[in-house]
């Protein structure tokens, strides 16, 4: 172990060298000495805990959920770590510095989401579950086709996701380090596969926690430093951001982008359940003792999320004004801007690290890129470990096992780590390959298909008692495939990505279609099915509820 | 978990305190979020013009604090459902794991 620790951390460096060479010749910026130095600091020190985490980490408990040993308060940052990704970081303090107001509703979309899932689902999980969420739809029903469709769900909610976060991460890293983007993502692929195989879901959490903090404190500082520049008044930062911004008064009212009102509640639904369905988000709660914890979980991420995006509020607006309204480049015009495409440099997603350099100088900057790649490293680790154990746990271990017989333990745990580098090579694989490609849509995808597959049939598990085997599986397929078809109908794959013209659904995000359409196939196949099965799902329920409600018999977790 | 139990549990007045009190909490705060939530989205969709008032003359608009506050109502009501969790409904939790523990000895 010490020794592969090593050789990724040479690996990495080497890898840097290379790019530096390539660098000289190519398209890419200049190196970026301090941001190196820095990020290298943090991957020995990640890799450090990872081999820390790889000695506590013995039993398949250990590896999914930390043997259940992760305080509220570490859950609840781990969380927030998860949440605060790089698209949160940069694309809504960018988005704010684009569009002003129209930042906020998309904090508020992804944070409002919190209360719901402690109100409803984060206890019941805990109590219910063991590794996965999938451990939770399947407890009364029909293990087999249950799992099957909750993995399907899991994986491609994983997957998805990883596109997203790889392909963001290699422009990203291309830009901030000046490294080549094939090297950014296979750089990023190898450091995932090192902290899921070998620290498990230990090493991910840690990383998580750390991230969350540097990212925090980075955060804090630039937010402090643009509001003394403004006497700690909004109102002198908001007018001197409507006499720079080209929109000018405009950025402070609600704009063009949600401008209907199906789209608006639509945007809604899939921001507010989708997160309630996401694998990696969910697993979280396993790792904690008790209901009590998981509850304590829930209000530090929701206390973080909220202020972190307050900030991402005070950032882009800082940025309007520092970095669009910088006047020290030649000419007297901004520093940062790209007079080649007519756009900040490395295009509008950069405002939070250019506003760093605005604020803070060339070291500042170096900090905030070392952390934004930090935060892809980890939250990319807690995708892959969702998706490792979709296929060890629910797949290998319970849906393909022979009846009645038990998987051993140490073969379920070597197949998640085959998994953890089978998912992780397909991340670089589909990351080199969608490099040129609108992701746009993958994230809105992603969000869809656990709002519509996902959530609810973890939702009717747990509450309504006349849920049978055939109405989970009827429902999360429709909820599945109708979240794809209209995706793939809808204005981003139909008109941008295909070019087949004018849209057939005119919706980015059809959640509000394919969440009411899931609920009732489940509740219509549900009620329909008369079958002997479906009267032992429902005579299960009451014992269910009863450990939900309690967590009586939680604590010794029960082998399926 | 047997028959038997299921039934003694489900007969336990503190269990059904328990589910009654804490299911109806739950969903009034569920409701709460939601109310507000879509009623924010619903101004941004019909009447954005009322969020993009000016709050007291300046530039700042209603539609700063109403996020703001949103932001800070989240977290509250999180607190909120904690605290009363954490004392009362699992005071009631404890009392049906006591009195189950008292009727299988």
């Amino acid at each position: 172990m010490l020794k592969i620790v090593t050789l990724l951390s040479l690996m990495a460096i080497s890898l840097f060298a290379a790019g530096a060479d390539l660098g000289a010749g190519t398209k890419a910026e200049e190196l970026n000495v301090p941001a190196i130095v820095m990020f290298i600091i943090f991957v020995l020190a990640t890799l450090g805990i990872t081999y820390w985490a790889s000695q506590r980490t013995k039993s398949a408990s250990d590896f999914y959920t930390a043997g259940g040993g992760i305080t509220g308060t570490q859950n609840g940052t781990a969380i927030a770590g998860d949440f605060m990704s790089a698209a949160s970081f940069l694309g809504i303090t960018g988005m704010v510095y684009l569009k002003g107001y129209d930042g906020l509703i998309f904090s508020i979309g992804f944070l409002v989401g919190w209360p719901i899932i402690l109100f409803m689902i984060s206890e019941q999980l805990r109590n219910l579950g063991k590794y996965t969420f999938a451990d939770v739809t399947s407890y009364r029903l029909k293990q087999k086709p249950v799992r099957i469709l909750s993995a399907y769900g899991s994986i491609s909610v994983v997957i998805l996701y990883l596109i997203a976060q790889m392909v963001g991460s290699g422009k990203l890293i291309e830009i901030l380090f000046g490294l080549d983007y094939e090297y950014a993502v296979i750089l990023v692929g190898f450091l995932m596969i090192a902290y899921v195989a070998f620290g498990g879901m230990l090493a991910t959490t840690w990383v998580q926690i750390i991230k969350a903090i540097l990212l925090l404190s980075g955060t804090t500082f630039m937010s402090i430093m643009v509001m003394a520049q403004f006497g700690f008044s909004f109102e002198s930062l908001f007018v001197a951001a409507t006499e720079v911004h080209s929109k000018g008064e405009s950025i402070m009212t609600p704009g063009g982008l949600v401008s209907d009102p199906i789209s608006a509640i639509s945007l809604g639904i899939a921001l507010m359940f989708g997160t309630a369905g996401l694998p990696h988000i969910l697993m979280r709660f396993f790792t904690v003792s008790d209901a009590k914890e998981a509850r304590k979980s829930v209000f530090v991420a929701t206390g973080l999320i909220g202020y972190f995006y307050i900030l991402t509020f005070i950032m882009g607006f800082g940025a309007i004004v520092l970095v669009l309204g910088d006047t020290s480049g030649v000419g007297g015009v901004s520093q940062y801007w790209d007079a080649a495409t007519n756009t900040l440099k490395g295009q509008n997603n950069m405002a939070a690290v250019w506003l760093a350099h605005a604020v803070g100088g060339d070291y500042f900057l170096g900090f905030i890129s070392a952390v934004a790649f930090a935060t892809i490293l980890a939250v990319v680790s807690g995708l892959t470990l969702a998706g490792a154990s979709a296929i060890s746990h629910d797949l290998y271990a319970n849906a393909f096992a022979k009846e009645g017989e038990k998987v051993d333990e140490e073969k379920e745990m070597q197949v998640s780590k085959y998994a953890t580098i089978a998912i992780g090579i397909a991340a670089i694989i589909f990351g080199i390959a969608f490099e040129q490609q609108n992701i746009a849509f993958v994230v809105a995808l992603a969000f869809t298909i656990a709002a519509s597959a996902n959530f609810p049939v973890l939702f009717m598990s747990i509450f309504w008692k006349k849920l049978t085997t055939r109405g989970a599986v009827m429902g999360g397929y429709i909820g599945l495939a109708s979240a794809l078809i209209l995706v793939i109908l809808g204005p981003v794959v139909w008109t941008q990505i295909l070019g087949m013209g004018e849209a057939i659904v005119p919706y980015k995000f059809p959640a509000v279609f394919s969440v009411p359409l899931a609920f009732a196939a489940i509740w219509y196949f549900s009620i329909t099915d008369k079958s002997e099965d479906a009267q032992k799902c429902i005579d299960a329920f009451d014992a269910q509820d009863i450990r939900c409600q309690t967590g009586i018999g939680a604590d010794s977790a029960v082998q399926h | 978990m047997d028959k038997s139990l299921v039934e003694k549990i489900k007969a336990n007045p503190s269990y059904n305190e328990l589910v009654t009190k804490r299911s109806a909490f739950a969903w009034k705060l569920t409701i709460t979020m939601l109310v507000i939530y879509y009623a924010f989205i619903l101004f941004i969709a019909f009447s954005p013009e009322t969020l993009g008032a000016s709050l007291s003359g300046g530039m700042t608009t209603v539609g700063i604090p109403v996020g703001i506050a949103i932001i800070i109502f989240s977290f509250a009501i999180t607190g909120f459902y904690v605290k009363r969790a954490n004392s009362e409904f699992d005071d009631l939790v404890n009392n049906v794991k006591r009195d189950i523990e008292k009727e299988i000895k």
